[in-house]
């Protein structure tokens, strides 16, 4: 059975358990221990993200297995006062030494991959994906 | 806090205990900056050897504490930084502008008293 464990995210204290959490799955998907720690620090960001903008939401990290290949997806989900230029997000425009923008750019360049779906009051729902043995160095300089 | 500061002559030590949340990051930071004022320090060792990782918000929290030392005359050295936790930061683009960085706490206390 593919492992799946959901963390509530209410307070910073709830960011800290979660990248654990990450941490740990993907150690034993068998991710090396960089990779759990690039997917601990995207998870920090993202979750920092909910406790700042959104108050509270819902961290998921589950198993995955496509292809043949294992690896590993990250969702977060909140009802908060959402984004309304998603593009603008992933484009990098929002980028700053603070806020939303910091954490999402981390996020996009110690992941694999990184969706958003989000609309003005209708919430933030961000998916991170990484593979075991994917060269993320390698994937993001052929970008 | 899981944080232990002590004074050294005219250093200061912080060893970080474990993981830090973002409130206990920013107690850290008000921690150093205020015993640094406190005793004149002439530096700081922040060691970060037992730290899970170091994201946007903690390497901004240090590099403030670096930089205000600085305009104080006093040196801040991070050390113990894990080779997973450098390679996510070199990849993240995160730097420590303004502090010095050495492998462990003894070459940290070298830099400082060189």
């Amino acid at each position: 059975m593919s492992e799946e464990v959901r963390v509530p995210i209410e307070s910073d204290a709830d960011t800290v358990i979660a990248r654990q959490a990450g941490r740990d799955v993907a150690l034993r998907l068998g991710f090396t221990r960089t990779d759990a720690t690039f997917i601990a620090t995207a998870i920090s960001e993202i979750a920092r993200n909910i406790t700042v903008h959104a108050g509270a939401g819902e961290m998921i990290v589950r198993e995955l297995n496509e292809d043949g290949r294992t690896g590993l997806a990250v969702i977060a989900r909140d009802e908060g006062p959402g984004i309304s230029d998603v593009a603008a997000v992933m484009r990098q425009d929002y980028r700053s030494n603070a806020g939303l923008g910091m954490g999402i750019w981390g996020a996009m360049r110690l992941m694999d991959e990184i969706d958003i779906k989000s609309s003005p009051g209708e919430g933030t729902t961000v998916t991170m994906k990484k593979w075991c043995g994917f060269d993320e160095v390698a994937a993001f300089l052929d970008h | 806090m899981t944080v232990s500061i002590l004074k050294q002559g005219n250093y200061l030590i912080a060893s970080v205990q474990s993981a830090l949340t973002d409130t206990e990051v920013i107690e850290l930071r008000d921690a150093l900056l205020a015993q640094v004022a406190k005793h004149r320090s002439r530096g700081v060792i922040v060691d970060v050897a037992a730290v899970d990782i170091i994201d946007s918000f903690a390497a901004r929290s240090l590099t403030t504490v670096a930089r205000t030392n600085r305009l104080r005359g006093a040196k801040t050295v991070i050390v113990g930084i894990q080779p997973e936790v450098a390679v996510a930061m070199s990849q993240f683009g995160l730097r420590l502008d303004s502090a010095y960085i050495a492998l462990d706490l003894e070459a940290g206390i070298q830099l400082l008293t060189a």
